[in-house]
Parts: C-alpha cells; structure tokens; sequence
C-alpha cells in the first residue's frame, strides 16, 4: 500500500486491475484504492510477471502493506521482490506505549514508529491519537466529506507543527500576460484556448529553474533537491473539498501540453482518477483561488514539500508607472516557505522571477 | 429556436458540465460563475459546448457580455448562425 501523502496512513483496496501471470511494466495502472480524500489508481513501479495477489478487494490495510509479489525477468517464485514497501514486521511496541494506545483507542497496526529498530514510542502513539479520532469508520458516500475533512486537517496539522512558515507577498501587474494570451487565445479555435492559470504555471516552473532549493522535500532534516518538477495545482472537488495532485514533469512541458495536462488532472481528479504518482510526487503546490474572489492566499505548505505559491484573484487596480497613473490587471502572489529549507531573501528572489516572466509572456 | 430555447439549451449545457449547480435557484440577472461556483476551467468548457453544440464562438474579448444567464442567453440568440437554428 503505496504512501499518497503525508497524512495518509492506511488505504483500502478497492479492485486489481491485474492477475496472476499478467506481465506489467512501469508506470502500469494495477489496482484502485481508496483513501480518505479520493480513490486512487495506483501504478506499479516494476517490470516483470505478477506472481501473487496478497490482499483482497474490500481490505484495509496499513500503509506499507505488500499487496502483490512480482517476479522480475529471469527471477524464479521464491524470494519475490515486494511491489511496494516491505512488510510490517513483528510490531515492537513499549509496554507503556502499548498500554497508552488501548486506553486512547489507538489502532498500533497503523502507527510507524519512530524508537530504536522501528519501534512504536509513547510519543508516536500521542501523535497518531491527536492526528485523528480514535473511531475512524470505513469510507461511505455519505461519510466522504467528514473523511476528507480528516485527511485534510491531519496533513495540515502536521505542517503547522513542523514546518516554519514564512510568507512574502506581491502585486504583479497582467496587463501584458493577459493582452498577450487574449491574442494568442484569438488564433485558436475555442477548445484549444489557454486559461491564464496556465501563465501562472509556466511562471512558476522559470522561478524554480532561478530558485531551484524551491522544489525540494525538506526529509531527514536535509533539504532534497528535486530534478523534475511536479506541480501541485489545487483542484476543487465536485463533492466539496480540494484535491493536488500533481502536473508530473510540468519543466518539460510547453504552454499547450501543460494546458492539455491541466484539464485531465482535473477531469480525472473529479471522477476519481488520479494515478498515484500524482498524489505522492508532488514537489511544490500552486493554490489558485482567484475563481473564487480571494485577494490574497496565504497557503499551509504540504510536507515534505518546502514551499507554496498562491494566487488571488486578477482584478483592476489604480496602478502608478513611471510617474503615470493607470488602471491594470493586478494579481496578487504569495509565498510560503519552509524556513528550514529557504530563507525570505531567496523566497523574495522568486517572487521577483514570477513577475519579471509574467511581464514577458511570449517568452513562457 | 425562441430565446426560451436557446436558455433551455444554455441550460442543458450548464447542466452537463457541472451537475452540482443548482439552477433552479439561479437568478437570470445573477453572476453565473459565481452564482453556481464554477470555476475558469468549466466555464471554457461552456463555451467550448455552445460553439459546438450552437455554433456560437465567444472570443475572451466579450466574456463580460456573458456573465449573466440572461446576457449569455441574449448574446448566443444574437450570435448563432442561422443553420443551427
């Protein structure tokens, strides 16, 4: 059972989308699972033979789980290799912690822990008691927006308590990006129009080639420089609640292929589609809330991820320029950032980037 | 097609690409995005289904002149070509 984000901790699988003796390959959809925010089609990240299906459709099972053993090329079926994370070993717990967890209600099985050798400590089991309510019931319908709400408020609580945020602000005036895409959009037939979040997103991937430390994992108490970038993008559900996965490897793609990715992120977040790279690899986060009249976005940063850009919404303001007085498109962009992983100095170098490629949109 | 045709396809359109608006509350005079909370991505997949279904090309120029129900319904009646009538 693959890890789609920080707070998940147990999925349940839904359905195999494979067999015993099927062959796959990288990147192969091979199960649907459900989590507490949406399900999700999980990839396989081998190549080889299925040899073994290890869990059942309808079963809930920690993250970390085997589900299925592959038998790579040449390999032979005794010792496969794990699908995903190894197995749970024997839990190694303390008495006292064990004791802590049966009076809180605490599920240990679902609890990875941090002592010597793995072991459960009296703090993991507190932990896990604060992340989430001791009764946690099977996802129904009716019970999805409370099990979002859960998903969500343990992924932002884990934020606020580890990650030193930061925040830096600035206008940046459109007129130019949005007279541009206003002409671009006129040679284009209307499916093939680009939305001006689409600007925004290429901005972003420049700033991150200029301030690269911005699309890292802050893990282990080191910042991971990330190669690709893999854009988070805020996507509202149907069904109440947000969603962000990510536009995986956004750096290499032009205005147009991002704009084709975009709409089948959110296609696909909205009828429950999601691959799990999508959820997991996520390496920055952008919140566009201007749809929905927000000024100013001051967003909580998705750990391990070390930094968020949002944005308002675009809207006409009294503007002065070389000594002129004048009314422009002006969004508003901000920065969240792990002061672990960057300071101000840099998160403002970055800021200044968005605007300087927003003001030249031809070149995006 | 009558102006109450056109709305009702104008409608079915809405209707379609998000099934979680509620149109009966809709006040015609009302901000359609706002009104029924849709975002940029399926508003250009309304206009993408008028100019198929319709005919009717919205250039981002005239966006303003459909923010309503009401404007947006004036402007296809005023914009369709008559072969889809």
């Amino acid at each position: 059972m693959p890890s789609l984000g920080a707070d998940m901790e147990a999925g349940k699988l839904i359905a195999w989308k494979i067999k015993p003796g099927d062959r796959v390959k990288r990147g192969d959809i091979v199960a649907e699972v459900e989590t507490e925010k949406a399900d999700i089609d999980v990839e396989i990240f081998a190549t080889g033979t299925v040899h073994e299906l290890l869990v059942e459709p309808g079963q809930k099972v920690p993250v970390g789980t085997v589900l299925a053993k592959i038998l790579e090329e040449g390999e032979s079926a005794a010792p496969a290799p794990a699908v995903s994370a190894p197995a749970p070993e024997r839990l190694r717990i303390s008495p006292l912690a064990k004791k802590l967890a049966a009076e809180l209600g605490v599920d240990v099985g679902l609890i990875r822990g941090t002592g010597a050798g793995g072991a459960i400590t009296r703090e993991d089991v507190e932990r896990a008691a604060a992340a989430k309510p001791a009764e946690k019931p099977a996802i129904a319908p009716a019970d999805f927006q409370a099990g979002m709400r859960r998903a969500i408020a343990a992924a932002m609580a884990r934020s606020n308590r580890e990650i030193p945020h930061y925040y830096l602000e600035t206008h940046i005036d459109m007129h130019r990006a949005l007279e541009w895409l206003q002409t671009e959009n006129l040679k284009r037939t209307v499916k093939e129009r680009i939305l001006p979040a689409v600007l925004l997103i290429r901005a972003v991937i420049r700033g991150l080639k200029d301030i690269p430390e911005l699309n890292a994992y802050w893990s282990n108490d080191r910042l991971e420089m990330k190669e690709s970038v893999n854009v988070g993008f805020a996507i509202s559900l149907r069904q109440g609640g947000l969603i962000t996965p990510a536009i995986m490897n956004a750096d290499q793609k032009n205005l147009d292929q991002l704009m084709a990715a975009l709409s089948d992120l959110i296609v696909r977040a909205r009828e429950g589609h999601l691959r799990s790279s999508e959820i997991s690899e996520g390496t920055i986060t952008i919140t566009n809330l201007g749809d929905l009249g927000v000024e100013t976005v001051h967003g909580v940063i998705y750990p391990p991820q070390v930094a968020l850009v949002g944005f308002g919404r675009i809207q006409e303001r009294p503007w002065a320029a070389n000594g002129m007085l004048g009314v422009r498109p002006v969004l508003t962009a901000t920065l969240a950032g792990d002061h672990r992983a960057t300071d101000g100095r840099r998160g403002a170098q970055f800021l200044q980037a968005l605007d300087r490629y927003l003001q030249e949109p031809e070149k995006l | 097609m009558t102006e109450d045709e056109v709305r009702n396809r104008v409608f079915e359109i809405i209707h379609r690409i998000a099934p979680e608006a509620d149109l009966d509350r809709l006040d015609f005079n009302e901000n359609l995005r706002e009104a029924l909370d849709i975002d940029s991505f399926d508003f250009l997949n309304v206009l993408v289904a008028l100019n198929e279904k319709l005919g009717v090309n919205i250039p981002e120029a005239d966006y303003r002149q459909v923010s309503t129900l009401k404007t947006m319904v004036e402007y296809v009646n005023k914009h369709m070509p008559s072969q889809a009538r």
